[in-house]
């Protein structure tokens, strides 16, 4: 049988994404300082900070960790949620910038800003529901998360380091980066398995990025697994029962 | 959202520009009045214009860039606004060096009216478009930046009659009367949809986890970020309840008073002053849903 090719089967190209494991993430900020190492000494230049070192500190950032308390105390939960672009397929900060500047690259999803077409309007920032946009108080121009495109595509890294510097850092591996588009990658495959879901659905921008949820383990124990219910004749409730001062097995054998 | 000082100048200016060049539009279709009136009249419009224009760059970080803007006009109403925004002050220049000329000016005013309304809908959609600002996100968005624009026109082209060609001044300050109450009334409708507004997004579906209560404890900052500078207006509630007042006082009824008693030229700039209040508040009472990720910053 002739391949299948791609669109039959209801997907499209590739699009890359990350699918972080809410129920993994501990909040610790690693992927948040990786992202600022990478991104800020690459070739891009630096993702700029103002007053890193006194009372109101600022700066850019691609990636950010927050935190949530869901609940009313003492029913509480944290969920450390970490935030950056979500790569959306439907990416409403694309066609709102007047220049071009920013894009969604068709061979791979990413959406991306060129720098140097860039005019610091804001204007997608705007566009974007999720805040995932800043503008570069000293460059002035607007920046966001590449999925480190200068990272994954290196071929002078080994494979296993051609991924975004904060899948790398997470040490929790609450970080999946892959294809969501093949339905093999272990990405699509937790986005399909463990529930997967995206931020905002209401508004129609598909984000690429998806959360897996927090998942509580418990176990329910039914009343007839304490008890032997499946013996009719009630055997073992015929058997004398020791009294409380007789000797028990532990006290008549070694094991 | 925080108000922006350049684009609310580009936005009231440009308004009452393109208004004034359909005050004097109408009066060369369908009245009489001598060139120089036309002249004087264009000359103000491109002032206003102008100035607006000059404004918008101090909205942009690399204003030396700004001429990429024209490049998306295919999907963006700004690329649009920045092409169609020059081509309307080419045609109000155009008109009035016809009227100098005293060549005939009916295609010129065609182009330029086209143009004017056009402008209108551009500026009006780039906040319209944004589907998830659902303050914005409604046709009455470029109704009201048209007929604000169209009603401190009105009201700069009576101030200007009064000055230069009196025989027009009533009719023009009738005209700012009537557009003045159609964009009053078309702004209620805006505050009064506005008011009973529920936001779509909620902090639930913000982190996709299915409770009433969520709370956030830290958004990974303890400086702030842009995203707490840009989104936030940051004034207290008493604020923005008082621009809400004088710009309901400003924009018509005190300026409605004035042109009454024949004082267009303070009318006009009560009205303006409303515009800026009104302006300010449109901002203001956006919404962003970005807002919920940005609640405590611990």
């Amino acid at each position: 049988m002739a391949a299948i090719p791609d669109a039959d089967k209801g997907f499209g190209m590739t699009q890359l994404a990350l699918v972080i494991d809410l129920n993994v993430c501990v909040g610790c900020h690693a992927c948040v300082t990786s992202c600022k190492q990478w991104n800020h000494s690459g070739e891009a230049g630096p993702l700029s900070d103002a007053n890193p070192y006194g009372a109101e500190p600022s700066g850019t950032f691609f990636n950010r960790v927050q935190t949530y308390e869901v609940g009313e105390f003492p029913k509480t939960e944290t969920v450390h949620f970490p935030k950056s672009c979500l790569h959306c397929e439907e990416p409403p900060c694309v066609p709102v910038c007047p220049t071009g500047a920013s894009y969604k690259r068709a061979e791979d999803g990413i959406v991306l800003v060129d720098y140097d077409k860039c005019i610091g309007c804001k204007y997608c920032s705007w566009a974007c529901p999720y805040g995932a946009r800043e503008l570069d108080e000293q460059q002035k121009v607007m920046k966001k998360c590449t999925l480190c495109v200068d990272r994954i595509y290196d071929g002078k890294l080994p494979e296993a380091e051609r991924k975004p510097a904060c899948v790398l850092a997470c040490p929790t591996s609450a970080r999946i980066f892959g294809d969501i588009h093949d339905p093999d990658s272990q990405a699509a495959r937790a986005i399909r398995e463990q529930g997967g879901y995206a931020l905002m659905p209401e508004w129609g921008t598909q984000p690429a990025n998806h959360y897996l949820p927090r998942r509580k383990t418990s176990i329910k124990l039914h009343p007839d697994e304490l008890q032997r219910e499946d013996n009719p004749l009630k055997v073992d409730g015929k058997l004398p029962r020791p009294a409380a001062g007789e000797p028990a097995l532990d006290d008549v054998t070694s094991w | 959202m925080r108000p922006a000082w350049s684009v609310i100048l580009l936005t009231t200016l440009i308004g009452a520009g393109q208004g004034l060049y359909l005050a004097l539009a109408a009066a060369d279709a369908f009245g009489e009045a001598p060139a120089r009136f036309f002249v004087a009249g264009a000359a103000v419009s491109l002032v206003l214009l102008a100035g607006g224009l000059v404004a918008s760059f101090f909205h942009l970080g690399h204003p030396e860039r700004a001429w990429r803007s024209a490049a998306m006009w295919r999907t963006s109403w700004l690329s649009r606004e920045v092409i169609v925004l020059p081509l309307f002050m080419a045609a109000v220049f155009a008109w009035a060096v016809a009227h100098w000329l005293q060549m005939k000016t009916l295609w010129f005013n065609v182009v330029a009216v086209m143009l004017a309304i056009a402008l209108f809908v551009c500026t009006g959609m780039i906040y319209a478009c944004l589907k998830f600002l659902q303050e914005w996100h409604t046709p009455l968005t470029p109704l009201n930046y048209t007929l604000l624009g169209c009603a401190s026109g009105l009201t700069a082209a009576a101030a200007m009659a009064a000055w230069l060609h009196p025989p027009l001044a009533p009719a023009y300050a009738a005209a700012a009367l009537a557009a003045g109450a159609l964009a009053y009334l078309a702004r209620l409708a805006a505050l009064a949809r506005n008011a009973r507004l529920r936001p779509k997004s909620t902090p639930a579906t913000a982190i996709g986890v299915k409770h009433p209560r969520i709370a956030q404890i830290a958004q990974g900052a303890m400086g702030g970020s842009f995203n707490t500078r840009e989104f936030f207006h940051g004034r207290p509630r008493e604020v923005v309840r008082a621009a809400r007042w004088a710009f309901l006082a400003l924009v018509f009824p005190l300026p409605a008073l004035f042109l009454v008693s024949g004082f267009p030229i303070p009318a006009f700039l009560l009205q303006f002053a409303g515009l800026l209040a009104e302006r300010w508040y449109f901002f203001a009472e956006a919404r962003h849903p970005q807002n919920l990720y940005y609640q405590a910053i611990a």
